[in-house]
């Protein structure tokens, strides 16, 4: 405890500007929707398990989607795994940890850890920069090591400053973009004379990529989709036996709330 | 009794010479009359008498989804996190089972937190109930280290971790602490072996201790009979004619049918946790138990359950400044009991402890005073029957003093569950402080506000219907 305030008191200085974090976007999702699942599905084999596993997901799972087994083995499996096995990589931890410096995530249940809004807003927040040895930085995860796998399809972003006077205008502005957004707050110091204390930090297209911005959006979303659902595949036959329980328990409730006053009912 | 001079058993139709022929050997009609049949309980129950049937009725939830659970669930740090995920996805209705489990145990802790504020509501710790009170006490530290030890068997992040800091705590311990704490998690950090004895006292150790006591608890209960929302016995008028209570009602059939429809409440408020909100926004699940558990990266914000928040809030609030108001508080109490007590021997006794205590506070880390108060916080409970000096029972008849320091304190207790969830600031930290400091001294000033405190007179017989 001790030491935690002596570091706070010793790093109190160096935060010279106050930061607040990321805006998250709300991700447009959908667990019926088994079109956007099944082009998530598809991304994710594709682009993800490049080197993340899914290691608690079974192929077969991807049945639920409305695939025959075919489609599965033709489509979504490109290793020589069977449609009982799981989702598993070729990459060791070992391997991973030399490569990358730490091993990629399973992300069999990473929705429920991160939650659908941030992976929708981290997937769409990769933005170019030189300082960093991937030469790729993200605006919801600082310093990430994984590089911008999609970027042929979202084309390069830049980090772009605007300055205000005020926060309102300057979250007027950020609420206009249709990408990530923070504020950055600087000291009346540091501001200088034109007292523009309120930096947006956004990003911005440099060159494009192969897919509109919107398209790179559905693209990302039904990802996203999919990573939701993958986390917990039974959901939606949770929610759907969970009426039938509700309705069933409002029956009982009736019948025994009936049963209790008519033994009570001689009860003075 | 010789198995010939017991009546047959009646009424119970083609059944009577099976039931007749169990009751010449076994004492089952008597058992039957006694606790359930020709057991009265007073018929003024209200809201709040719900929740110890209620938890007991946890308990079996708990119990059997924690058999079918083990079924699958693999004790081992490499297999753990992934057998979990194996029961949500792949065992045949898993998923639900898991949920009702996790859910559960959020429940039980509701259930008997509420089953406690009855209790301290209406006085139901007061004679001739002090040891049901003492027995439902250790229950509730049971429950607490069985959701301790259960906390840990997902093997997530949190679960690591919180288990991590938690055995870390008795390592403060003077002297003995260290090899204590190894002691504990079976190695130097909580690995593999912890898992494994955690494991075994989850789902063995812990639970017949609970088993037990629960059976203590009803035997209790049953010896002194029910108290009640008025604080009078019962059992003071009775019929002349019948012996029975004039205010009783049998507990079968009258109770058993309203506690059926108390359980119907429960299910349906449960079962839309279970089937809409299981992670209940990360309170019941949390997020970051998502991940497996890592022991070379410490999270950071590391937070118990929602449960233990408010006695880890106590844990925190514990600082070196916090010492100097500790120590206010110890010569206050002290100057306290020797001003009230007659005898010489208690008042060198007091202020011995009271220098002994201070001495204690100057020579020895305030983190080791932190984990004692936060022991303290959930033991102090035990010593309500005695603390509680008032005339009256219930808080019906109690005066303003006691009314204004009841809810003082679950004020604080909510407010130091919620802090305990957050991450530490100065004005959280000063927060937890306060909300401390009124926790103690809502049980250390009883004494002598529930004695001063103008009471109103306890009717004759139980007032509402």
């Amino acid at each position: 405890m001790k030491a935690f305030i002596a570091i706070l008191a010793l790093a109190a200085p160096l935060a010279f500007a106050a930061e607040d974090s990321v805006r998250l976007d709300h991700a447009p999702i959908d667990p019926r929707d088994v079109a956007s699942l099944q082009a998530g599905a598809r991304s994710f084999v594709n682009y993800c398990m490049n080197c993340h596993s899914a290691g608690m997901m079974r192929y077969q799972k991807l049945l639920d989607l409305g695939l025959s087994e075919q489609q599965v083995k033709d489509n979504l499996i490109f290793t020589g795994d069977k449609i009982g096995e799981l989702m598993n990589v070729g990459m060791t931890r070992k391997d991973a940890r030399e490569w990358f410096g730490t091993p990629p995530p399973d992300l069999s249940v990473i929705a429920r850890v991160r939650g659908a809004d941030w992976l929708y807003t981290y997937l769409r927040s990769y933005y170019r920069d030189p300082e960093s040895p991937t030469g790729w930085n993200n605006m919801v995860f600082e310093r990430v090591v994984m590089p911008h796998v999609l970027w042929t399809l979202s084309g390069q972003q830049v980090q772009v400053e605007r300055k205000f006077r005020n926060r309102d205008q300057a979250e007027a502005a950020g609420r206009l973009q249709r990408s990530a957004w923070k504020i950055d707050v600087l000291t009346p110091d540091q501001a200088g004379k034109d007292g523009e204390r309120y930096i947006l930090k956004t990003i911005g297209t440099a060159t494009p990529g192969s897919l509109s911005q919107i398209d790179y959006d559905i693209l990302v979303r039904d990802l996203v989709n999919f990573m939701t659902w993958m986390a917990e595949p039974n959901q939606l036959v949770r929610k759907q036996i969970g009426y039938a329980v509700i309705l069933v328990l409002l029956v009982l409730l009736v019948l025994s709330y009936l049963l209790y006053k008519e033994f009570w009912k001689d009860v003075h | 009794m010789a198995a010939a001079e017991k009546q047959p058993v009646t009424g119970a139709g083609p059944l009577n010479g099976l039931l007749t022929w169990v009751d010449q050997r076994f004492p089952l009609v008597s058992t039957w009359k006694e606790h359930m049949s020709e057991y009265y309980a007073p018929k003024n129950f209200n809201f709040w008498y719900y929740f110890g049937s209620l938890a007991l009725f946890v308990l079996v939830i708990q119990i059997v989804t924690g058999i079918f659970l083990t079924m699958n669930y693999k004790p081992d740090a490499a297999q753990a996190f992934a057998s979990v995920e194996y029961i949500m996805r792949e065992v045949p209705w898993g998923w639900w089972i898991r949920y009702m489990h996790s859910t559960g145990a959020s429940f039980f802790f509701i259930c008997v937190y509420l089953h406690m504020f009855r209790g301290m509501l209406y006085g139901s710790y007061r004679k001739p109930r002090e040891l049901l009170w003492v027995f439902g006490m250790l229950i509730f530290l049971c429950l607490m280290a069985e959701a301790f030890f259960g906390y840990l068997l997902p093997w997530g992040q949190m679960s690591y971790w919180g288990a991590q800091v938690i055995v870390n705590l008795f390592d403060a311990i003077p002297i003995i602490g260290p090899d204590l704490a190894i002691w504990i998690r079976g190695d130097y950090v909580v690995s593999d072996a912890t898992l494994n004895r955690f494991f075994a006292y989850h789902v063995i150790a812990v639970p017949l201790a609970l088993l037990a006591l629960v059976g203590a608890h009803l035997l209790a209960l049953h010896e002194v009979g029910s108290s009640n929302p008025d604080g009078v016995e019962i059992g003071k008028k009775k019929d002349p004619k019948t012996g029975i209570p004039l205010d009783g009602v049998a507990m079968h059939p009258y109770y058993t049918v309203k506690d059926t429809f108390g359980v119907m409440v429960f299910l349906l408020v449960f079962s839309i946790v279970v089937f809409f909100a299981p992670e209940m926004g990360g309170y019941f699940l949390e997020h970051n138990n998502f991940i497996p558990a890592d022991p070379l990266k410490t999270p950071q914000h590391i937070a118990p359950v929602w449960y233990f928040t408010p006695y880890y809030s106590i844990l925190r609030a514990v600082t070196e400044e916090f010492m100097w108001v500790l120590a206010a508080g110890v010569i206050g109490m002290a100057g306290l009991i020797i001003w009230s007590v007659e005898r010489a021997a208690i008042k060198v006794a007091v202020a011995a402890a009271a220098l002994v205590l201070l001495g204690g506070f100057y020579a020895l880390d305030p983190k080791v005073w932190g984990v004692a108060l936060m022991g303290l916080s959930t033991m102090i409970f035990f010593l309500l029957p005695w603390l509680d000096r008032s005339p009256v029972k219930s808080i019906r008849y109690k005066g303003p003093i006691t009314k204004a320091a009841l809810a003082l304190f679950v004020i604080a207790f909510i407010v130091l569950g919620y802090l305990g969830t957050e991450t530490v600031t100065e004005g959280r930290t000063l927060a937890a402080q306060i909300g401390t400091a009124v926790y103690f001294l809502f049980f250390f000033l009883m004494p002598w506000y529930s004695r001063i405190d103008p009471c109103l007179p306890e009717p004759e017989r139980v007032t509402s219907k």
